[in-house]
Formats: C-alpha cells, sequence, structure tokens
C-alpha cells in the first residue's frame, strides 16, 4: 500500500507553531528557572506573542492553505481574514500579559502555568480564525475552551472562582457536544466536514442541514454568549479572576465569531434564506437581554459582563449581514477590532481599582475617582463612551459600519433595534462616568507601569480608531472580501 | 425481520442525544450532568460511525477518535474542577453552588 505524505506548507501556521510551541518550552523552562527568577514568565511569554505577531504580519497579502488530503481542500488556510484575526488574538494577549502582571501578584495567584495556558489559548483562538475544516473549528473550539476552564477557577480555592469555573466548564462541555452533533449531521448530509465540499453539496441536503445549521448556531451562540444562551456569562465573568475576565470577554467572543463568520459565511450561504432571519432574532434577543439587564447591576465586572453580551448583539447583526451585503464580514471585523481596544481598556481600568481581589469591583468604588485619579477616569469616560457608541470613538466607527451593512442588506429593522437598544445602554454607561466625577469617594487605586501603558495604548488606539476609521476598515475589507472568494475557489 | 438500515443508527444516535440533553437540563449533580455530557457526545460519535459507513467514506471513523480524544480531555479538567469544588463546599449540587446572583 502506497502511503503518501500529505504536503505541508509549516511556514504558514508558524504564528499558531511559535505560539503553542512557546508554551511547552515554557512548561519545560519552568522546571530549570530558578525560583527568584520565576517573574520572568511574564516577559517570556510576552516575547513569544511578539515573535508571533511579527509573523502574522508578515503574512499580510498570502492567500494559501495547507494539510490537504488526497482529492480534498486544505484544512488549514490562511488569508487576510485569519491575518486579521489572529492580529486581534495575538494584541489580545499581549495586553492580557500586560494587564495580569501586577494583579497576580497583588493576588497571590502568580504561578507561571497562568502564562502558559493563556498561550495555548491563544493558539486555540488562532486556529478557529484558520480552521477550514469542521472539525478543525470543534478541535480549535475545545483548545480555546479547556485552557479557559482551568484559568476560570485560577483563583481557587475562593469559591466564586471555582464556581464560575465549573459553570463554565459544564455549559461549554454541553454546548461542544451539541455542535459536534451539528457536525455529525453536516457529514451525515453531505459526506464531508470540509468547508468547501460542504459549500458544494448543503444544497442538496435538505431538511437534515437546516437541522445541523441550528445545531451549530446553537453550539456558537453559546461560545460568544448571545442570548438566550447567555446564562453562564455574567457568573463566570464575575467569579473569574479580573485578567481572565479581559482575556474571555474579548478572546473567546472574536475566537466563536472567527469560526461562526467562517462557517456561515463561507460555507453555508445557500442557507442563508434559513440561518439569517434566526441569527437575526438571535441579536434582537441578546441586544434587548444584554443591554436592559446590565441596567440593574451594582458589580462592575458583572455589567461588563451583560455588555458583553450586548456587544455579542451588535456583531451578530453584521453576521446577519454579511450574506447580502459585502460589507457585512468586514464591518464585524472592525467592530471586533475597535471592541478589543475599549474593553481591554475598560478591564485594565477594573483591574486598577481591584486593590484586593474581589474588593473595589462594585460600581460605588468609583465615587471621585475623576478627582483621585484624573487620567484615570478620564481614560474610563472614554471607554465607556466608546462602548455606548458616541463619536468620536472606535465603538461609533463600529457601530457606524455595523448599521450601515445592515441597512444594505435589508434588514432595517434590525439596525432600528441596535440603535434603540445602543441608546438604552448609554444609562449604565454613562452612569459610571457620572460616579466618578459628580460624587466624592476614596479608595485604593493601584496603578502600575504597565497598567498604565495598556490604558494609554488601547485609549489611543480607540481614539485613532474613531478619528480615522477609513484605513482600518479598507484593512477588514480585504480581509473580508479574501475569505469567500478562497473558499468559494477551493 | 426488517433489515437494520442507517435510520435506525440515526434514530438511536438522537434518542441517545436528547437522553444526553435532558440529562444535563433536569439533573443537578455535577458529576451526573458530566455523565449526560458524555452522552451526548458518545450519541455524536454513533451517528458518525453510522454515516461512514452508511457513505462508505472513513473519514467519519477518523473523526470519532478526535471526538474521543477530546473528551478524555475534558474528563480530565471537568473531573478536577468538580473535585476542587467538593472540597470547599461539601458538596456537588449545581443548586447548592451559586453565590453569585443578578
Amino acid at each position: 500500500m502506497e502511503f503518501q505524505v500529505p504536503s505541508l506548507n509549516l511556514l504558514i501556521v508558524l504564528p499558531v507553531l511559535i505560539v503553542t510551541g512557546w508554551g511547552m518550552l515554557l512548561m519545560l523552562a519552568e522546571f530549570f528557572i530558578p525560583e527568584e527568577k520565576k517573574s520572568w514568565a511574564p516577559w517570556l511569554t510576552m516575547l513569544g506573542l511578539v515573535l508571533a505577531l511579527i509573523q502574522t504580519i508578515g503574512l499580510w497579502g498570502y492567500n494559501g492553505g495547507t494539510f490537504t488530503p488526497k482529492g480534498g481542500a486544505p484544512m488549514v488556510v490562511v488569508d487576510n481574514f485569519a491575518t486579521f484575526l489572529n492580529i486581534i488574538f495575538l494584541l489580545t494577549g499581549i495586553l492580557t500579559v500586560l494587564i495580569s502582571i501586577h494583579y497576580l501578584r497583588r493576588t497571590g495567584l502568580d504561578r507561571p502555568e497562568y502564562y502558559m495556558l493563556l498561550l495555548f489559548s491563544v493558539s486555540g483562538m488562532m486556529l478557529m480564525g484558520m480552521a477550514n475544516d469542521l472539525i478543525l473549528v470543534f478541535l480549535a473550539l475545545e483548545l480555546l475552551s479547556i485552557p479557559l476552564y482551568i484559568l476560570s477557577g485560577f483563583a481557587w480555592p475562593r469559591p466564586d472562582s471555582e464556581e464560575s469555573a465549573m459553570k463554565y466548564f459544564l455549559l461549554g462541555a454541553f454546548s461542544s457536544s451539541i455542535f459536534v452533533f451539528g457536525i455529525a449531521l453536516t457529514y451525515g448530509s453531505t459526506g464531508t466536514t470540509s468547508l468547501p465540499l460542504v459549500l458544494e453539496r448543503i444544497s442538496d441536503a435538505g431538511m437534515l442541514g437546516l437541522v445541523a445549521t441550528a445545531m451549530l448556531i446553537v453550539g456558537f451562540a453559546f461560545k460568544v454568549a448571545a442570548a438566550p444562551f447567555h446564562m453562564w456569562t455574567p457568573d463566570v465573568y464575575e467569579g473569574a479572576p479580573t485578567t481572565v475576565t479581559a482575556f474571555m470577554s474579548v478572546g473567546a467572543k472574536v475566537g466563536g465569531f472567527a469560526a461562526m463568520l467562517r462557517v456561515f459565511v463561507a460555507a453555508l450561504p445557500q442557507l442563508g434564506e434559513a440561518w439569517v432571519p434566526a441569527v437575526a432574532g438571535v441579536a434582537t434577543l441578546t441586544l434587548i437581554v444584554g443591554n436592559v439587564v446590565a441596567i440593574v447591576q451594582p458589580n462592575i465586572k458583572r455589567m461588563l459582563a451583560y455588555s458583553s453580551i450586548a456587544h455579542a448583539g451588535y456583531i451578530m447583526i453584521a453576521v446577519a449581514a454579511s450574506v447580502n451585503s459585502p460589507d457585512g464580514v468586514s464591518a464585524a471585523l472592525f467592530y471586533m477590532l475597535a471592541y478589543l481596544f475599549t474593553n481591554l481598556g475598560a478591564f485594565a481600568v477594573v483591574i486598577a481599582l481591584e486593590h484586593k481581589q474581589g474588593e473595589g469591583v462594585m460600581l460605588d468604588d468609583y465615587k471621585g475617582l475623576g478627582k483621585r485619579r484624573p487620567w484615570l477616569a478620564l481614560a474610563m469616560a472614554y471607554f465607556m463612551l466608546s462602548l455606548t457608541g458616541v463619536p468620536p470613538t472606535g465603538g461609533f466607527s463600529g457601530k457606524f459600519y455595523v448599521f450601515r451593512a445592515a441597512i444594505e442588506a435589508d434588514l432595517l429593522w434590525l439596525a432600528i433595534v441596535g440603535v434603540i437598544t445602543s441608546v438604552i445602554s448609554g444609562y449604565y454607561y454613562l452612569r459610571v462616568v457620572y460616579l466618578m466625577y459628580m460624587y466624592d469617594g476614596e479608595g485604593e487605586v493601584v496603578a502600575n507601569r504597565a497598567l498604565v501603558w495598556t490604558v494609554g495604548l488601547t485609549a489611543l488606539a480607540t481614539l485613532v480608531l474613531g478619528l480615522l476609521p477609513g484605513p482600518w476598515f479598507d484593512m477588514a475589507r480585504d480581509a473580508a472580501l479574501q475569505t469567500v472568494q478562497m473558499v468559494a475557489g477551493g | 425481520m426488517p433489515e437494520v438500515t442507517i435510520d435506525w443508527y440515526v434514530a438511536l444516535s438522537v434518542i441517545l442525544f436528547s437522553i444526553g440533553a435532558l440529562g444535563v437540563l433536569l439533573r443537578r449533580n455535577a458529576i451526573i450532568l458530566f455523565m449526560s455530557i458524555e452522552m451526548m457526545l458518545n450519541a455524536a460519535n454513533l451517528a458518525f460511525v453510522a454515516f461512514a459507513r452508511h457513505l462508505g467514506d472513513l473519514d467519519g471513523q477518523v473523526l470519532v477518535f478526535f471526538v474521543i480524544t477530546v473528551a478524555a480531555a475534558e474528563v480530565a479538567v471537568g473531573l478536577v474542577l468538580i473535585v476542587t469544588i467538593f472540597r470547599t463546599k461539601k458538596s456537588i449540587n449545581i443548586d447548592e453552588i451559586h453565590l453569585m446572583k443578578g
């Protein structure tokens, strides 16, 4: 029997290899680094992420795939869509390391495993955007999630962290089993799990294909925390260490959307008539639930959890619009880029106020921040404006492109829902600003240099995306167009 | 005696999947929830194998190995989390584990 080695192009998966390999190397190196030099772990992690980022930026404009089985389509593809998302994931990783260093030390969680798990999770996220085969989507989803289950329970034996980890784990595993069953049904109805081949055959799949699509939607909706599958989010976000919350509110969500866009827009556009109304419905519900329930939250982590649910709704508007509008995918990509900076920036401020673990996270702790820490308060106010969607912020540009794509795709009602819920969201975001400037209060603020840098950089990036969104949106547009061409061409 | 066709297998896997899903939604013991999740994954495995046999294609059987491997990794992490929470709370009933509300 002849055995053929499939053609490999390792160069294009090099960023993922660097991140995973770096994680493993750090695991080994941990044995040899003396105790007093353990504080190197975050900086070594950062080095690995920066190397991968440089390599990823070098792949901009590259189009290709690898791990091609005989007579099939590549399982891993690198196009601008994947590269754009990989840049988002690596930036998320780098910023998370920056906000983690001091936080972990003062909360007594400074164990090197934290950074390794972070690296593994980032590699899973990167594969989510590159996966061109449903089974690889599943593997990437698990590679993303399993380290996150452990990370959310990282503050054990604190009961709320343990509870958060268990809830996340049980619901995450539940949703992945629904997702796998969806893959099984897709396989049964089309005879393949490769996305380009699914694209060719799904129109003949009939009922089974529709059921499979529905299960895939449920699986993704759990991952991105869309209503009515969002029940785990507030508890998990509140209980997990705040740095982990920051990481998963951006990374896990964008990872879910990465695979969702590739699967639904590139492989299942023929079923658009069936899934666009479903996704639009989920988006509406998500926007209403997220924005309305956020109003009554006294805890800022919980408020930001509901806010992240709401933002999943805005990105889902773009997903629903992407079948009929050429700008849907690029609007989603741009929105996620803006969301990355805004949300991580807001979380960096939350971490600065959380002087002890679990303390200083109530909204009342923000009273008087404008007097105590004028610059930090200004940045927080700016992030809150960006999350609301007030110009000139990245959040405004993102919402503008999303709503424009929705109108182009004849989903005017969905854009109207989005605008109305944005107005509602102003109530709870601006309340933070109000508390910071209109009251007096005291409380410790721990702002070390890495944290201040993170806040400054994210605020600057949000400002740039707000003032000059054009070039970045063009980049997102390059990224989006190529996906569709790439997959359609096999 | 009727011939056992693909439909039988798919029906069985759908039944197993539904029992698993109902178990997750109705039971309150974390270990039993976890077993129900495993049952859902195995229902998917059965569907994969049955479809692979029906289509005369080996891919489905290979996919089962991936699912089994991932399930094993999930078991490792999941049991650790359940054991840790049992040590602090002396209970794995998920109704008794709710500190956070809102």
